[in-house]
Order: C-alpha cells, then structure tokens, then sequence
C-alpha cells in the first residue's frame, strides 16, 4: 500500500536533492576557485565530513525528537559541555586512579549520567509546572552553563588519555568511531520514533495535544521522557568529541543548540511539532556540514559562512510555508 | 427496548461557571437500545451536560449512573473504560498520524519492549473501517482525507471499546449525504446491539428519522422528555424557544439612509458560498445562524481577514476590494470580533490606550502621544456610552463583561466608521448589561451606522434587528423583516429548512 503521496514524497527527498546540489555545485566550482589541488568529493573528504557532523548531529537527531512531541531545547549546548567537564575531570579523581585504563568507561558512564539527570531536571520543570520548554530550557542553558564556570573558572579543564584517543581516532570498516555513533544513534531513535508506542504517542502530542489528552496519553512522563533522550545524546555527542580533543574550555557548546535546531529544521521537522522525521535530521545536519566544508573549499570565510546558511534556512522555511499554504480562504495572519 | 434498566441516568446535574448557571438540576435517563435525542438552542447547555458525562467537566452536583451503578467519570479515558464515549463535534484528531493510529490513540496495542504491533493495529481498524464502509485504509494520513472522512475516523474511535452509551455530538454537520445514510446504519446497529445512542443535532428531519425519543433543554434546565412518535416539529420548537417574548420586538425603525454596504454573491472556499446581502445606514441587520454556519468568516471577509474567491463587495455603491484590516478600517468598516478578551481588548493596558488603539498613530504631538487628545477621546466616550469605570487609567481586565465590551465599541467608534459589524457582542455578559449593549446598538444605527449584528442568541438577533439574515452551511437561506420573522420560521430556516412560501 502506498501511503505517500508526492507532497510528502517531495518534501521527505528535498533535502538530500538539497546535498546533491550542494556535492555538484562545490565540485564545479572547487575546480575553479579552490586553491587545493584536491578535488572536493575525495573519500577521506568525504569520510572527514561525517566525522565532523558528529558532535551537532548526535545532539540535532535528539532535538528532532523533542521538538516532534511539540517541545524545544535550548539547554543541550551547556549540558555538552558539562558533561565534558566531567568526563575529562572525573579521569584524574584520586578514587579513580586505581583503575588504571578501565577509568574510561566509568568516566563515560558519568558524563552520560550527568546528560541523563540535566535532561530529567528540565523535563521535570516542564511537566510539573506546565511553563514553556523554550523558557524552562532558556534558563536551563543559563544555569548549566554557569555551572561550568564554576567548576574551573574560565580555565580549560584538559585531560589526554591516549587510550581513548586511539579508540577515538579508530577507523572500523573506513568509518570514524564519531561517525558509527551518530549512525548508530540515527537507527536507535529512528526505530523509537517510528515503531515503538511511546514514539508514536511523542507525535500525537506534538500534533494535537488536546486529542491526546483526550485519549488518555499522559503527556507529562513522555516529555520527560524525551527531555531525558536529548539529554543523553548531548552527554555521548561530548563522550564523542572530547575522548578525542581532550580538552574543554568553559564556553564550548555554546550556539550548538542553535545550530541543532537549524539542521532540523531544514531537514523538515515543524516547529510546531507532530511531523518530522529522524532521517531527514540526519540530512539537514549533512547539508549544512557540506556547506561549511564547501565553502571553505572554495575560499570563503566563516563569517561568510554563517551568512550563507543564515540566508538558506530562512529561504527554505519561505518556500516551506509556501508550499504548505492551505487553500484559500486561510485567515490571514 | 430490551430491558428497563436503564443503560444511562444523569440525576440533577448541576453545573455552574462563574456568573452562569450553565446547568440548573437536569436528569436524563437514556435505555438500553434506544436512540436519544438531545435538542435544545446554542447555549441551551447541551454540549456542557455531554461534557460532564463524557469526563471532560466535574458536576458542581448530581449523580451519573452507569447501569444503575453510581459513577463518578474522572477523565475521558475514564469515561471510555466505562462504556461512554462521546463523539466530538469538533474534530479532535492528530492529523499527521495515520487512520490506525487515531483510531487507537492512546492504546495503541503493543509487543515486547514498548514496540507498536502495526499488524494488529492495522488488522483491528481495517476491521472497523470495513463496518464503516469508507473508502480510506488504516495506513491513510488522517491530514489527507476530507473532513467528512475525517470525521468517520472520529466515529471509528466509537467502534473500538464495548460501548454503553455513545455519544453523537452534531456528527452529520459535515458529511454529505451518501456519507449520512452510513452514519445512521452505524447508529442502527449499535442500537440493534442494545447501546443507548445520545443523538445532538438540530436538524429536525435527521431527529424523526431515526430517533426514539427526544429530551429538551433550555436556559439549563429540563424541559421534558417526548416520544418521536407521537410529537412533531411544531411542538418540539416550541418547547426548545419556550420562553415568552419578554424582549419587545423593534418595530419602530429608525431613518433608513442609502445603502451603506452591499454584497453580491460571495464565496469563500467551503466556508460560505453566493452570500449576498445590503445593509442601509440607521438599519441594524442581523445574522442568526448555528455556529459554523459562516457568519463570522462573512465578517472576517468584509474586515479584509479573508480572502473571497468570488463576489462583490460595494461600499456606497463603488465596488471595493479589502485586502487587509487597514484597508478596511480606511474604507470606514469596524468589526468588534467575536472573542472579546482574545481578540477586542488588550486587558493589561488601561482604558484609554486601548480605546485609542487604532489611531494612536495620529494622535501626536511632535514625536510625542498627545496625552490631552487621548484623554478627550476616552472622556467623549465614557459619557456617551455610559462606561463605568473609575479612571482612564483603570486596567481593561479588571473592568466587566459589560463594560469591556464597550471600550470595544468605543475604540471603534471613535474611528468614525460607516459599517459597524458587531459579532456576538453580548457573549458572557450578564442580562443586565445586554439590554443596555443591545439599547447601545439601537442608538448606534438610529445616528446613523450601519450595523451588521452576529448572533447565536435569537431574543438578541429579534431585539435588536431590523432585517435578519438566517444562514445555514454557508449559505444564506432567508432575509427576514422584523415584522414577517417568527421564532419558528427563523428556527427552521437556520436548520435549513427552506420555506414554502415567502411571507
């Protein structure tokens, strides 16, 4: 039976159209203006790209999540680099020491806990005191981010184990050890969101949360729920990056939440939650990975950068609701 | 009739909301088997006694007996585990999600590890839709179908526990008729498997076909229960209105002036179609029509909220197009909206500013708001209007119903418009305070506006108008003078029933 029909079909594909002309537009002019002599679609380029969306798209895969059941999270770039904090601290505790290399999945183990428990925290404060997660997560993003500023002042809190540099830098199959977990991750939530019932039940209330209500769904504990989901994923997007870089400066993560959300949202997610889907993140994330890298390529700057994508995700969400525009008779707004 | 327990009583259910007493000790009692009718106006308290039994609202006091056995409905999943379900009138559905998942929203079957069996889902709704007869699968995004099939997913919803009593709230409002006639094998066969079936329409025809008996409602209160068999249209109308006419109909016009505002054959999508009407300066016309007839998106057309797809609208006679509300405030039409504190007031800024509003822009002093010039505005219209208020500085939320509609009026007035539209304007406001917003728009046209009046509330619509317009489904079905209106006549035209005879 075919479900979709070629709205949906055209809406679910113009993302990765989207990164086909992103790969042919940098290739063309890469010949052109690139001051490399490498080509831009080289394999290790290429392989490089998926290791470098990493961090952003483990936690954006989340942010789709959260922001299907209707909710957002502004918070997840403190918690990330919370969460480093007490990965690459907790290596050095004098309790710890004794362990020897087996402190690393203890200290991986606690940094995922401290997302999970960051995350609790604001999906608490959500569905108890029914104020709007973009205000719960605002003050959240606030309040965890001054927590890292209290734990070493604006010092970095660095620690290089190279044990898990080496686990970091692997390559299993081609791929990064970064790029199996944010594919890893994309399966996980991908199989939650569209086959389990607490990820069905995840749009429902983003869709229509009133029906749901009515339907008995108890909206509390699946936004907690979720809340916790994103909390955990920027906790291992951190466990990720920073096995590797082994050090955290106190203002790292910040703008990751924005950029999350700007990868979901060009992969197609609404804002207003009920419908978005997990692999269409993972496009959005690509893109925009793509874009960065393209441009680099071809000699423009990081301002220029910002600039571009800036102009891209506000065009698109034009064309989006252009596209989207119901019939006429819609009440102007 | 398979039995005489009953399958459902309702016992002296007393509702209250503050200031209103929406429900005033109504019992009903509906058997095993049994269609029931429940009839009454808007505000009759219909929808407010199928919400307390369907566990959405508490009773201030009263019983509910499931089968005799006391029951107290905490939620509307409780309800619905305790064989009440009630089929809601407004679409309460998740439109990204497909027909199955709608269906069993909320207990969506399950296998190991909190997976969604997608089979037995599947299987169970193709089983219901098969009963349904539509022409959709399970798979279908509920976002895609029409409102008609949209609305059988509702009644599929019905299909899934083993019901008592089922609740149908307005559910032919939007199906055609091919669609109706398998609504109501639906009905027949839940009655033929003994569930008691409430039945909400307004539509008489549906009511004595398919109905046993029919219970009535007004202002609140129990107005006796009828067998269909043995009553007719004439008594049933007469028992929903009831009331004597305490309002003395407005019989001595005022001035008719030229035709201020005239409109040829407009439609708007599925809203409304070939609306045509006139309205002349010192006439108040009304418009009477059940919610969702498509009165209010008339007006939001007129204030330019709208865009019509055909038609014509002629101001003084030039034929206009309102693009926007500036247009339409510019061109002299006000509309005092529906939704007074969503949509009229801003209730955290204080009486003046939010009379002054719209013009503010004008009103300066160099770069400066004239202060004086407001506060001359605001005192012109306190005294005309006779607005009770302690100050200009009073904050607008803490002023009455009354009293709030009014700074309404005032803002708009004080634009200068020609066309007035007033929509609802004496909802949730006291009796007291009505007579004088309705002796406020008398006065209104007797200066010289023309005022287009929307109401639910016919003694309103009979009070204050001088030509009524009774629209159905979005169309207009008849233009009343006050002399030739009757209570029945504008009962059956609003329900679309079209008259044999114009008077």
């Amino acid at each position: 039976m075919n479900t979709l029909n070629t709205n949906d079909l055209l809406k679910q594909g113009a993302i990765w159209g989207f990164i086909v002309l992103e790969l042919v537009f940098f290739t063309v002019a890469g010949k052109y203006l690139s001051l490399s002599q490498n080509a831009f679609m080289d394999l290790d380029n290429m392989l490089l790209l998926f290791k470098q969306s990493a961090p952003i798209g483990i936690i954006a895969l989340g942010m789709t999540v959260i922001m299907i059941n209707g909710n957002i999270d502004l918070s997840v770039g403190a918690i990330f680099a919370l969460c480093a904090v007490v990965l690459l601290d907790s290596m050095s505790w004098p309790f710890l020491t004794g362990l020897g290399d087996w402190v690393i999945p203890v200290s991986w183990g606690l940094a995922l806990l401290t997302g999970v428990v960051l995350g609790a925290i604001n999906g608490l404060i959500v569905w108890k005191t029914g104020v709007d997660a973009f205000i719960v997560t605002l003050g959240a993003m606030l309040g965890y981010r001054g927590l890292v500023f209290m734990f070493n002042g604006e010092q970095p809190t660095s620690h290089l184990n190279w044990t898990l540099v080496d686990f970091a830098e692997a390559q299993f199959l081609g791929l990064h050890t970064a790029t199996w977990f944010l594919l890893g991750v994309a399966v996980a939530l991908w199989l939650l969101m569209t086959r389990t019932v607490h990820g069905r039940n995840a749009y429902a209330i983003g869709d229509n949360r009133e029906a749901a209500v009515n339907a008995g769904i108890r909206v509390g504990p699946h936004m907690m729920i979720n809340f916790m989901i994103i909390g955990f994923l920027a906790g291992l997007s951190a466990v990720v990056f920073y096995s590797e870089s082994g050090s955290v400066n106190p203002n790292d993560g910040s703008l990751y939440e924005l950029w999350a959300i700007t990868a979901v949202v060009l992969g197609g997610t609404k804002l207003t939650g009920g419908s978005g889907s997990i692999i269409s993140t993972l496009g959005g994330v690509l893109a925009i990975q793509l874009l960065r890298k393209g441009l680099g390529h071809i000699g423009a700057d990081t301002e220029t950068v910002n600039l571009v994508i800036g102009s891209i995700l506000i065009a698109v969400l034009f064309l989006d609701r252009q596209l989207n525009r119901k019939a006429k008779g819609e009440l102007r707004t | 009739m398979t039995s005489f327990t009953p399958a459902l009583r309702l016992q002296d259910i007393v509702k209250t909301f503050p200031g209103v007493r929406a429900l005033d000790g109504v019992s009903l009692t509906v058997l095993p088997g049994e269609v029931h009718a429940l009839m009454g106006e808007n505000g009759a308290g219909k929808s407010t006694l199928m919400r307390v039994l369907g566990g959405v609202l508490q009773p201030n006091s009263g019983r509910i007996l499931i089968g005799e056995e006391p029951t107290i409905m905490a939620s509307p999943l409780d309800a619905k585990s305790k064989g009440v379900v009630f089929i809601h009138q407004e679409l309460s559905l998740a439109e990204e999600l497909s027909v199955a998942e709608n269906v069993y929203l909320g207990e969506l079957p399950r296998k190991s590890f909190g997976r969604v069996d997608w089979d037995r889902l599947h299987e169970k709704t193709a089983a219901i839709l098969d009963k349904l007869k539509v022409g959709f699968t399970p798979q279908t995004r509920v976002g895609d179908l029409s409102l008609a099939n949209q609305q059988m997913v509702e009644i599929a919803r019905a299909l899934t526990v083993d019901a008592k009593a089922v609740i149908f709230d307005e559910p032919t409002a939007s199906l055609t008729d091919a669609e109706k006639v398998v609504l109501f094998d639906v009905i027949a066969d839940l009655k033929a498997r003994g569930v008691g079936v409430i039945y909400i329409s307004h539509r008489m025809e549906e009511i004595f076909h398919m109905t046993d008996r029919i219970s009535i409602l007004r202002d609140g209160q129990y107005r006796g229960t009828l067998h269909t068999a043995e009553t007719s249209e004439e008594e049933l109308t007469q028992l929903m209105i009831g009331r004597k006419l305490d309002l003395s109909r407005k019989i001595n016009h005022a001035e008719v002036g030229a035709v201020a505002l005239e409109v040829r054959g407009l439609s708007c999508g599925r809203l409304y179609s070939d609306v045509s009407f006139e309205v002349r300066r010192g006439e108040v016309l009304g418009f009477y029509g059940l919610v969702g007839a498509g009165r209010t998106e008339v007006a939001e057309t007129l204030f330019g909220l709208r865009d019509p797809d055909a038609g014509q609208i002629l101001l003084d006679g030039e034929e206009v197009r309102i693009g926007s509300p500036v247009e339409a405030i510019a061109r002299g039409i006000s509309l005092v909206p529906e939704d007074r504190k969503g949509q009229g007031l801003v209730l955290g800024m204080n009486c003046r500013d939010n009379m002054t509003l719209p013009q503010v822009d004008d009103l300066k002093a160099g770069p400066f708001v004239a202060e004086g010039a407001e506060i001359a505005i605001f005192d012109q219209y306190r005294d005309k209007l006779d607005i009770r208020t302690p100050g200009w500085r009073q904050k607008v939320g803490n002023l009455s119903g009354g009293n709030q509609q009014k700074i309404v009026i005032a803002k708009w007035l004080s634009m200068h418009p020609n066309v007035l539209i007033v929509d609802e304007p004496t909802r949730g406001i006291d009796v007291g305070s009505k007579s004088e917003i309705h002796n406020l728009i008398r006065d209104l046209a007797a200066n010289g506006f023309a005022v287009i009046v929307i109401s639910s509330e016919m003694p309103e619509v009979l009070h204050v108008s001088d030509r009524i317009v009774a629209m159905h489904h979005g169309k207009v079905i008849r233009t009343f003078t006050s002399e030739e209106v009757t209570e029945e006549s504008l009962v059956q035209a609003i329900s679309g029933i079209v008259a044999e005879t114009a008077a």
